[in-house]
């Protein structure tokens, strides 16, 4: 298909790169610069898509970020991206795009009969419908209802593509590169500043691309890529295009996504799709301008219907007529601007003015053009369905409230301006109040809440020499705080066009006897009689409005349709605009990728792995691992085709047979450290740590404030004021913060220090009857018999060359040692303990084996330590001091901790002695009472006993103590399952604890 | 994202520093005669007001020491930041 309406000798597009794409399947070519959007309608196409709630067909209403209609689903190196802005999406050799919300096409669209039956479809349609009958909503109405709403589809494969997040700090964002940016940020970086120049778009230079300006004696375009040219030379300055900043934040903080590679047909290895930055600016710059405002007619939303500074860009950028034949219908001198531009391209326009006798330089060159221009005339309604052909005009009375005899006229678009509504988002994002500006009929940015500055059309100032001006003045100002220098750089002559003032007018009225839909939101279909509706049924408050009508909530987030709805309101309400009030601006000012949002955080790189220094050695041996907190740890070692269950039982088994060996680096380890650190200790854990010796180890428990077990674990004290503590794995960060917490906080005067010490040592637990054995193989000149190193002593020797700390300490209930070396050297003592206990089979095991071995010796872990229960529930009451105080203390004292009777860790065995009791389970007295059965207790922990060779379980149980040699059952209904049991001693193997003191 | 000021470190962001609750409650001293009422305000009742409170934040990405931070809740502004020991 060849490019009908492209234009020879006009445009910024790189016509030496001819580039084919497809959309809707059907093959066209456009130019490298170009968008979607303009190589389509320089091929003609005007229908793009099906509109949200009615089908109605869509055209091209804009030519940026503003777009309410051309949405399309884009296809890109296998992948598909919904919600994709054909009037920003650049071409690239190969790019797919499909039209959305359209069914089975766009042509033929089954969804289209809701236009057909929209009396049936008011505001509210949705609330007052699908109410009744209840089970209809999740059955009927709602499956169907998804399936026609929603502007595409996600993918729902994994995103393969790179996002990246970046952090920058900078003295000045100035965020939008028009002229009032540009001006902005040149001052700021002349005077020494560290500036961030952000452009949404490809091209830097705003309006300036499609004005008909003069500066400093060059055209504004011209002006403007000097400027960009020596920014870009200066190392205080990052400039970045296809940069939107679409959130302000507390604090200037501003996040802005670069799209890094969407132009392109594939992402480059190691360049990101898009990237996203989170900038903290000293001051930030607004320089973000405005968007045209549509004026509002009758099937103003027919393909064809357009903004008229969209038809300008189109012609002036892309080179592109939307249009031969084109009717302007304006309220104020921009349509003047367009029309002159179709001119300039041979291309002859009607101008319908709503005002009656305006006058200004431009108006009198048009007419010098010999431009049709007809005053105080409307466009009643557009006429033809898919695309624009002809229009219903008339003549409208001095007080707008009557039409005058309707004369159709052909015409193939319809450029429309209804004046300029400043984009005030980011501004109000930041907490600044607004005040509505009277002169313009809009919002601009009052009271600055931060750091923030809105200068040029943004904030309401239309003339070029101004806003210049101003600009200037403001980077110089905002910069002389910052870098205290005084540069300033000559304000260049600007000359542009007078303009007379707009006119209030912006609706059409109904022509009697026409009941024509006038579209305000054009993305989610709320048309004025919807607002009305809304306004007679009882609602006052625009944000209810606003929800009910759905006004403003689409993708576009109201850019075109904000400001109209709040003058119908203000209209129907007869109250002023500035009572209405506007609705809450809140980010993203754009729809951002979820990718882009998560950046690199994703998979495996969602949390941080910690890897022990022994890790290769597990992998190599086969080790399958277990998430534990942020560490990986083996959970156990497979053998041929063995099972999680068969390995873990021979490994469990070998350690109470033979000696096992576990890495234990993960432990949380703190060095404490200090005169006053046994005063400390004594304070943090519920026993007695004055009088630990030296060399000697003690096993702690510490609370929280209310009484709730906070961490337990092994403090050895390695001299006269340097003690070593160790936490469980889980519970290691939390640890150190509580303790910081008292030092600094609560007991200041108490001299320790506390460091984490858990990456300085690798720790390798051997653990059996043959444990020692095998300690004296690998420490041959020192004493470790049962005298020389008892149960809980602690000392240190010398490994093959490696300083090594040596605890008997024994998680396992056997007979066991831990050694720790200098963590480079975790991976060399592992091989070495390996190599010399082979006489004693000695054999690796996991994390799985660890817990079988720790739950039939009745230890708890952090499955009883849940954060629910207190000392007395553990069967640690024994290691609570009535003697001092520590904290949480006070706590224990409550009844409902004292209570007679109270739960308390037991075991748990089944009577068939072959039915594993899932963790989680119930325990109930009675498996079959009615529901809710009254809970006992709950099955914390299970395993299978490898001293008995059946399931057994830990549980905490309501009068536990009491419950020895009670009867029960164990209820899972999750796998339906119903256990009798037995209630036994938590200590299942050597209750006495000979074995650790053997 | 909170800016916030650590009295050692500088203006650091806020992913750096974990919220640690209301600064203007005191532990009662060791060993220290205290009804269950007393206790049990000082372990569970918090005021979380809107707008001015002073709080504790901990450096823990950075200096891992304890501050204050003098901080609207409803507006987030920060007025002031002090080391742990400072009375404020
Ligand atoms: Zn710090």
């Amino acid at each position: 298909m060849s490019q009908n309406y492209r234009l020879e000798n006009i445009g910024l597009i790189n016509r030496k790169k001819k580039i084919s794409f497809k959309f809707n399947k059907k093959k066209y070519y456009g130019y490298e610069g170009d968008t979607i959007a303009s190589a389509l309608i320089a091929n003609g196409v005007h229908l793009v898509g099906r509109s949200f709630k009615y089908h109605r067909p869509r055209g091209f209403f804009g030519a940026g970020v503003d777009e309410p209609y051309a949405i399309v689903q884009l296809y890109r190196n296998n992948e598909t991206d919904p919600n994709v802005r054909a009037t920003e999406q650049e071409l690239f050799e190969g790019l797919e795009a499909k039209s959305v919300n359209c069914w089975p096409n766009v042509n033929f669209d089954i969804g289209a009969i809701n236009n057909f039956l929209r009396m049936f479809f008011p505001a509210g349609f949705y609330y007052k419908t699908f109410m009744w009958p209840r089970s209809f909503w999740y059955k009927i109405y709602e499956p169907i209802i998804r399936k026609a709403a929603g502007f595409g589809k996600a993918s729902i494969k994994h995103d393969k593509e790179r996002y990246e997040h970046k952090y920058e700090y900078c003295d000045i964002l100035v965020t939008g590169s028009g002229p009032s940016g540009l001006a902005s940020a040149y001052a700021a970086a002349k005077n020494g500043a560290k500036v961030i120049l952000a452009e949404e778009k490809p091209r830097f230079g705003g309006s300036l691309l499609t004005s008909d300006v003069n500066i400093g004696n060059q055209s504004g375009h011209e002006w403007a890529d000097k400027i960009i040219s020596e920014l870009k030379t200066m190392p205080n300055v990052i400039v970045k295009n296809r940069s939107q900043v679409f959130g302000y934040y507390d604090h200037n903080m501003l996040v802005m996504s670069e799209r890094v590679s969407d132009h392109l047909p594939k992402t480059e290895k190691y360049i990101p799709k898009q990237r996203l930055w989170y900038i903290r600016a000293k001051e930030v710059v607004i320089s973000s301008g405005s968007i045209e405002r549509p004026l509002v007619f009758g099937n103003n939303d027919t393909p064809g219907v357009m903004l008229s500074s969209a038809a300008k860009e189109y012609m002036k950028i892309y080179g592109v007529l939307v249009g031969k034949k084109p009717l302007i219908f304006t309220n104020n001198d921009s349509g003047y601007e367009t029309a002159i531009e179709f001119k300039k391209n041979g291309i002859d326009s009607i101008i319908l003015d709503s005002r009656k006798n305006p006058k200004s330089d431009i108006i009198t060159e048009v007419q010098n053009l010999n431009i049709q221009i007809k005053y105080s005339h409307v466009v009643v309604a557009a006429k033809g369905y898919k695309k624009v052909s002809s229009a219903d005009i008339a003549e409208i009375s001095e007080d707008k409230k009557n039409l005058g005899k309707i004369e159709n006229i052909s015409c193939d678009c319809i450029c429309v301006s209804g004046f300029w509504t400043p984009t005030i988002h980011l501004a109000s994002q930041s907490g600044s109040k607004t005040s509505f500006k009277k002169e313009i009929d809009a919002f601009v940015p009052s009271n600055s809440k931060q750091n923030e500055t809105t200068v040029g059309s943004a904030n309401g100032i239309f003339s070029l020499n101004e806003t210049i001006n101003n600009a200037f003045e403001n980077g110089h100002s905002l910069s002389k705080k910052i870098t205290n220098k005084d540069n300033k750089v000559s304000i260049p002559t600007v000359v542009e066009k007078k303009t007379s003032s707009h006119d209030k007018f912006w609706c059409v009225p109904l022509p009697k006897g026409k009941n024509y839909k006038r579209f305000l939101d054009f993305q989610n279909d709320v048309a004025v009689s919807d607002i009305e509706l809304a306004l007679r049924e009882g609602f006052r408050s625009i944000e209810h409005v606003k929800r009910y009508t759905t006004l403003g909530m689409a993708t576009d987030q109201g850019k075109t349709s904000n400001l109209n709805g709040l003058q119908l309101v203000s209209e129907v309400e007869n109250k002023v605009v500035p009572q209405v009030g506007h609705t809450t601006f809140r980010p993203p000012y754009t729809p951002v990728s979820i990718g882009a949002i998560v950046g690199r955080e994703i998979g495996k790189h969602s949390k941080p792995t910690r890897k022990s220094p022994i890790h290769d050695w597990h992998e190599k041996n086969n080790a399958v691992f277990v998430d534990a907190g942020v560490w990986l740890r083996p959970r156990y070692y497979k053998q041929g085709n063995e099972s999680l269950f068969e390995a873990s039982k021979r490994e469990a088994k070998n350690v109470r047979q033979n000696v096992g060996l576990c890495d234990v680096t993960t432990l949380g380890k703190i060095d404490v450290k200090g005169p006053d650190s046994a005063e400390f200790l004594n304070r943090v854990y519920t026993n007695a740590w004055l009088k630990l010796p030296i060399g000697k180890a003690r096993y702690g428990v510490m609370l929280r404030e209310d009484g709730i077990v906070m961490d337990d674990g092994t403090t050895t004290r390695i001299s006269e004021n340097h003690y070593h503590m160790t936490t469980t794995t889980a519970q290691a960060a939390n640890v150190l913060s509580h303790l910081e917490y008292y030092l600094q906080i609560v007991w200041p005067e108490l001299n320790v220090n506390v460091v984490s010490s858990t990456e300085q040592w690798a720790g390798a637990a051997i653990a059996g009857p043959k444990s020692r054995n095998l300690l004296e193989k690998l420490f041959p000149d020192k004493n470790v018999s049962n005298e020389g190193l008892p149960f809980m002593g602690y000392t240190e020797g010398n490994f093959f060359g490696c300083n090594a700390r040596i605890f008997r300490i024994s998680f396992s209930g056997e007979l066991a040692y831990e050694i720790n070396v200098e963590s480079n050297n975790g991976y060399f003592m592992w091989e070495k303990i390996m190599e010399v206990g082979k006489e004693f089979n000695i054999q690796p095991y996991g994390t799985e084996a660890l817990s079988t071995l720790r739950i039939e010796m009745g230890h708890v872990a952090g499955s009883e330590l849940d954060g629910r229960t207190i000392p007395f529930d553990n069967s640690l009451e024994g290691l609570v001091s009535k003697k001092k105080d520590f904290i949480g203390k006070r706590s224990l004292e409550k009844s409902a901790y004292t209570a007679p009777n109270r739960q308390k860790l037991v075991g748990v065995v089944p009577l068939d002695k072959k039915t594993s009791i899932p963790e989680g389970s119930y325990l109930v007295k009675d498996a079959n009472a009615k529901l809710p059965n009254p809970k006992l207790g709950h099955v914390s922990a299970s395993c299978w006993s490898v001293e008995y060779d059946n399931p057994f379980s830990l549980a905490i149980l309501k009068d536990g103590k009491n419950m020895i040699g009670k009867k029960l059952f164990a209820l899972s209904p999750l796998r339906n399952k119903k256990i009798p049991v037995e209630i036994v001693s938590s200590h299942y193997v050597d209750p006495d604890g000979k074995r650790v003191r053997s | 994202m909170l800016y916030i000021k650590c009295p050692h470190c500088g203006l650091r962001s806020q992913n750096e520093f974990a919220y640690g609750g209301d600064a203007t409650i005191k532990r009662p001293n060791l060993n220290q005669e205290i009804s269950n009422t007393e206790w049990d305000n000082f372990v569970y009742l918090r005021k979380s007001p809107r707008g001015r409170h002073l709080e504790f934040w901990h450096h823990i990405s950075g200096c891992r020491q304890w501050i204050k931070v003098d901080r609207d809740t409803a507006t987030h502004e920060i007025f002031n930041t002090y080391k742990a020991n400072e009375e404020v």
